[in-house]
């Protein structure tokens, strides 16, 4: 789709769920909400002695019954239609065709665990913090989306081997 | 009147239904867009692909300039719209970890979702990355919670900092985003890579 028109989509999904929910989008919280229900599953008595666990399960419900980790689980539908209907649903590894799969896997998994640690830290991602927070006028939705930007920008050089 | 569920008692399985219709939308968007590929990400970065720039302000903008004129017809009530709160030390720190996070991996935890939707097995392993982040940082948290609760300023708004009025900056981002388009049109001619192009 024509980004300028993809754009005009996703900003009316989020004016939606403003209108309907009150709040933005979101996508590494849900991801966190995964976390805390399985650490709590595994091992019910660390989660209730730690402070950052145990904060989840105040009002006696599961992380997982929660606006958020629904919208997370609805997110994997969504993409799953689009790629369906753009004929785009394929097993696939993608990358530079100067890297092996084992390289671009590693550094997959590791950009995976930097950006969620971040996300926690900043409390919300591109989507929760930056795209909605700056829908808001929220100062930390825009100093978010300078601090992602600007820091790629930075390391993109180091890393340029991977992609170019 | 908006917001519709906390302007009214709806149960709560209706709130969460609400919820999984928005991802199903947030998810669909994001695949439509072509964020569903790493190295259409990647692209902002090295200048051959900015649709991330073209669709991230064009979508902040039509949420932000639809959201004020609900509210100025007595559609929305924005005060009762999160606002996330600016914890100054912890934004930068975090934002520069996520950015590292997005040149190594290819993807955001929102773009990861829509790409594994698909089948992208990089994607997959960016999330089980991403899951092991957030445990990482719940146990890690004792350590680092002064960090994050460092220069509190609660949730200001952009339009109070700079003493304008919410409309005449929503403006100056739509001048803003109009020469960051025109900037970006010119770095896809400059930064061209057709090699990497007409794969994704």
């Amino acid at each position: 789709m024509n980004p300028y028109l993809a754009g005009v989509l996703l900003g009316l999904v989020l004016l939606t769920a403003m209108f309907f929910s009150g709040r933005g989008l979101g996508a590494s919280g849900g991801l966190k909400y995964a976390v805390v229900a399985a650490v709590e599953t595994v091992d019910h008595e660390h989660a209730m002695e730690s402070s950052y666990y145990s904060k989840y399960f105040e009002d006696g419900k599961s992380p997982l019954k929660s606006w958020l980790a629904l919208e997370v689980l609805g997110m994997f539908l969504g993409g799953f239609i689009s790629g369906a209907i753009s004929g785009r649903l394929k097993f696939k590894i993608e990358k530079s065709p100067k890297i092996s799969n084992g390289k671009r896997l590693l550094f997959a998994f590791l950009g995976g665990v930097f950006f969620v640690y971040g996300a926690q830290l900043a409390r919300g991602c591109t989507s929760g913090a930056a795209l909605s927070g700056m829908a808001v006028l929220s100062v930390a939705g825009f100093m978010t989306m300078l601090g992602i930007f600007g820091s790629a920008f930075l390391f993109a050089w180091f890393f340029r081997k991977l992609w170019i | 009147m908006g917001p519709i569920t906390i302007l009214n008692d709806l149960p709560e399985w209706m709130n969460l239904g609400i919820g999984f219709f928005i991802g199903i939308g947030f998810g669909f968007a994001l695949e439509q867009a072509g964020f569903s590929s790493s190295r259409k990400l990647a692209g902002m970065f090295y200048g051959y692909d900015t649709t991330v720039l073209k669709v991230f302000f064009t979508a902040a903008i039509v949420a932000l300039a639809g959201s004020q004129l609900l509210s100025y017809f007595g559609l929305l009530d924005l005060n009762l719209v999160y606002v996330n709160p600016y914890y100054v030390t912890a934004t930068l720190v975090g934002g520069v970890i996520m950015g590292a996070g997005f040149i190594m991996g290819g993807f955001c935890p929102g773009t990861g979702i829509s790409a594994m939707s698909i089948g992208k097995i990089d994607a997959l392993f960016f999330l089980v990355g991403g899951l092991s982040g957030a445990f990482l940082f719940a146990e890690t948290y004792p350590m680092i919670q002064t960090l994050a609760g460092a220069n509190y300023k609660g949730p200001v708004r952009v339009d109070e900092w700079l003493g304008v009025s919410p409309g005449v900056f929503t403006f100056l981002l739509i001048a803003a985003a109009i020469a960051m388009f025109w900037l970006a049109e010119l770095a896809e001619k400059k930064y061209a890579r057709n090699d990497i192009t007409t794969e994704i």
